[in-house]
């Protein structure tokens, strides 16, 4: 036999390899665009939450109907992977269905597991088609999602759907020739689902039908490689990145805002309280807050590549849900959107950061920012843990601290903060005065 | 606290009474409450009237670190100055910010909300209820506080503290980690809301009051008047009150 097919394949696989390892370099480095953060604290706790959030699917349960579609798609993408596994041994090797003759019954059976998956994952990809484009379900028919975003999950949905019908065809085909007493192909006994496809093929020849078998294999292998390197240019990363992501979760409570220890510092010198190693020289200070995406830290940007845009945070958003601007999910897009922008800038020579443009104000705009209640509900939605709160706080940090262009109502709450140490302007020699109706009382 | 401080004293616990809770009308009753039943129990408590200023948090919400910064720092030197130990307060925010928020300032102190305060009293049987008073069988439902539930997953306690009262607790649709914001929390208490279709408190009081319930039980100061102005604006003031978990339990207990 020829072996230029295997030729032909190591060829794909490794053009597929280095594109992709290409991809992953400018993720990483868009990545890390954001501040350095060490977040490596207790690492078993981050295990645990990466297991249960992560592999376990546990925050995708809140919602019922979606997290039985999703976990059928997850599982037939974790178990089918498996067989890629000999496909691409039959490919560098020319074999054909390497594990057959070794594993025997078992084989069967593990074929008629990815054949029950591939029914399950192309049925899940349908309802999930139907949902989005036929009962429009309120998340996904945001304005944020208009164009790219939309498009882009059809086609995820429509390429999966494509190469599951690749195995269950190319398993039909192969069965037949085997049947016909081809020896190259090895019958397998009864494989249930594709055996429904074989009377389409019924009368074809037999030239015709390795033809259709290869070229199922071929479209599969190749289509799966082709995925892996699109999944870059997606909002799809989330099926690799929801792992790292949660990972380095927030382990703090919810509510805690991250300290600004160079403000501290100022502070307690403008108070008189001696300052802890006073001859250090004050560390370079950047901007207070955030105004692009290299302000932020780089678990922020990772939280923005997870992101799978499925829109749990915005439907949960008070803001959002009372017609507000804000919307949790655009704020990562946005920030994503943005350090794909600076990565490719610098990548052509371009200027980068410095292209006159930044994440705050040509992306996100103040209104935005301002209607946040900081209520935490996207932050409990997100199903892979991301927090835009975080990026949201900081920005408004860099609205109050650099351009002092906060809403004049917070201004005048500011200065009744100053004056009477109170958000309401009310004498701070007041601030007992309840106590009087309680000892009027007692006095009785 | 000033008082007992120079008398030797070392009170149990601060209870941190926060800017609503000082000069808010409507939530100087709750303080009034709370403190009635401190009174009535027998805590050893302090507060530190004029010396305590705001926690900062709305400063820090809006993104004035330096005047958070500025309000913590104080409130941390004052209170170390009374080696305090245990914090008690009303406010969720407050009660975030001193506990989440200060160690970082050199603020460590054990810090609870008045509802896990309640709940303790009743379970030591220290507070006695007289089987629900005025609430007795009727319908109360609770709002989840952003920053007492999902800030800091506090919510059975004030659930308990209800419970205790012997009527029938309902819940919201949304409720525990799915509670919907009442809209004031990031600062907004003290700006309008943004352009939109229609405000979150109303969102939030149609919801409550879909459950039937005669009354609406909260734990936070913000809360109370986002519910409370609900209320109003769809005019079932006459019918169903708002109430914090304080004023229930004194109320109960005839104080």
């Amino acid at each position: 036999m020829s072996i230029l097919p295997q030729l032909a394949f190591l060829l794909i696989l490794g053009v597929a390899g280095y594109i992709l390892s290409k991809r992953i370099q400018f993720l990483r480095r868009n990545i890390l665009l954001g501040k350095a953060e060490t977040r490596n604290d207790q690492s078993e706790n981050r295990w645990k939450t990466m297991l249960l959030v992560a592999f376990g699917q546990q925050k995708m349960f809140k919602r019922i109907v979606p997290a039985f579609l999703h976990l059928l798609i997850y599982v037939g993408f974790l178990v089918i992977n498996l067989e890629v596994l000999e496909f691409v041994l039959d490919g560098i090797l020319g074999t054909h269905r390497l594990f057959a003759p070794i594993l025997g019954g078992a084989y069967t059976l593990a074929i008629n597991i990815f054949e029950f998956l591939a029914v399950a994952v192309l049925v899940s990809c349908v309802a999930f088609l139907i949902r989005r484009n036929v009962m429009k379900v309120e998340r996904f028919t945001k304005p944020e999602l208009k164009g790219w975003p939309a498009m882009d999950a059809n086609l995820i949905l429509v390429i999966e759907i494509i190469l599951m019908f690749a195995i269950l065809t190319m398993n039909a085909t192969d069965q037949i020739l085997a049947g016909r007493g081809d020896e190259h192909y090895v019958a397998l006994g009864t494989l249930f689902f594709s055996s429904f496809l074989q009377p389409l093929f019924d009368g074809f020849s037999d030239g015709a039908l390795v033809a259709i078998e290869r070229f199922a294999w071929w479209f599969h292998i190749v289509g799966i490689l082709a995925f892996a390197i699109y999944v870059t240019y997606s909002k799809h990363l989330h099926i690799f990145l929801a792992f790292p992501n949660t990972w380095y979760s927030n382990l703090k409570p919810k509510g805690e805002m991250q300290n600004m220890p160079e403000v501290t510092n100022e502070v307690n010198m403008m108070l008189g309280i001696p300052v802890e190693n006073p001859a250090e020289p004050p560390a370079e200070i950047g901007r207070f807050g955030a105004k692009d995406i290299n302000d932020l830290s780089w678990i922020n940007v990772l939280n923005a590549y997870s992101c799978t845009e499925c829109g749990r945070c915005t439907s949960e958003c008070p803001a959002n849900l009372t017609g507000k601007k804000l919307s949790p999910r655009k704020i990562m897009m946005d920030v994503r959107d943005r350090a794909e922008e600076v990565g490719k800038s610098i990548d052509a020579g371009g200027p980068g950061l410095a292209d006159g443009k930044s994440l705050l104000g040509d992306y996100i705009t103040k209104e935005e920012i301002n209607a946040c209640t900081s209520c935490n509900a996207c932050v409990e939605a997100c199903p892979v843990n991301i927090d835009p709160l975080s990026i949201i706080l900081q920005l408004r940090r860099y609205v109050a601290m650099e351009e002092s262009g906060t809403p004049a109502q917070w201004n005048a709450m500011f200065q009744n903060m100053e004056t009477s140490f109170s958000p309401w302007k009310f004498s701070p020699s007041d601030r007992f005065n309840w106590a009087d109706k309680v000892k009027e009382e007692e006095m009785k | 606290m000033a008082e007992m401080a120079s008398n030797g004293q070392t009170p149990e616990v601060l209870f941190w009474v926060g800017c609503a809770g000082s000069f808010d009308e409507r939530y100087k009753a709750v303080t009034q409450a709370f403190v009635k039943i401190l009174n009535k129990v027998g805590v050893s408590f302090a507060v530190l009237g004029p010396e305590e200023t705001c926690t900062g948090d709305p400063a820090r919400r809006a993104g004035n670190e330096f005047l958070f910064q500025m309000q913590a720092v104080a409130n941390i030197q004052v209170m170390n100055g009374y080696e305090v130990k245990k914090v008690v307060t009303a406010c969720p925010h407050c009660f975030n910010t001193i506990k989440n928020e200060y160690p970082a300032l050199g603020g460590n102190y054990e810090v609870i909300h008045h509802s896990q305060f309640l709940q303790q009293l009743i379970n030591e049987g220290k507070v006695r209820l007289q089987g629900g008073g005025e609430f007795k069988g009727k319908k109360i439902t609770f709002h989840d506080s952003c920053y007492l539930g999902r800030a800091n997953d506090v919510y059975e306690a004030p659930r308990e503290v209800i419970k205790a009262l012997d009527v029938e607790l309902v819940e919201m649709k949304r409720c525990r980690t799915k509670g919907l914001c009442c809209g004031a929390g990031g600062a907004q208490m003290f700006k309008e809301p943004e352009a939109g279709k229609k405000d979150i408190n109303i969102e939030r009081t149609e919801e409550a009051l879909a459950t039937g319930a005669q009354a609406i039980a909260v734990g936070c100061p913000f809360c109370l008047t986002m519910m409370t102005d609900g209320v109003k604006n769809k005019e079932r003031e006459a019918e169903v009150k708002v109430y914090d978990l304080a004023e229930m339990i004194a109320k109960d207990m005839g104080i």
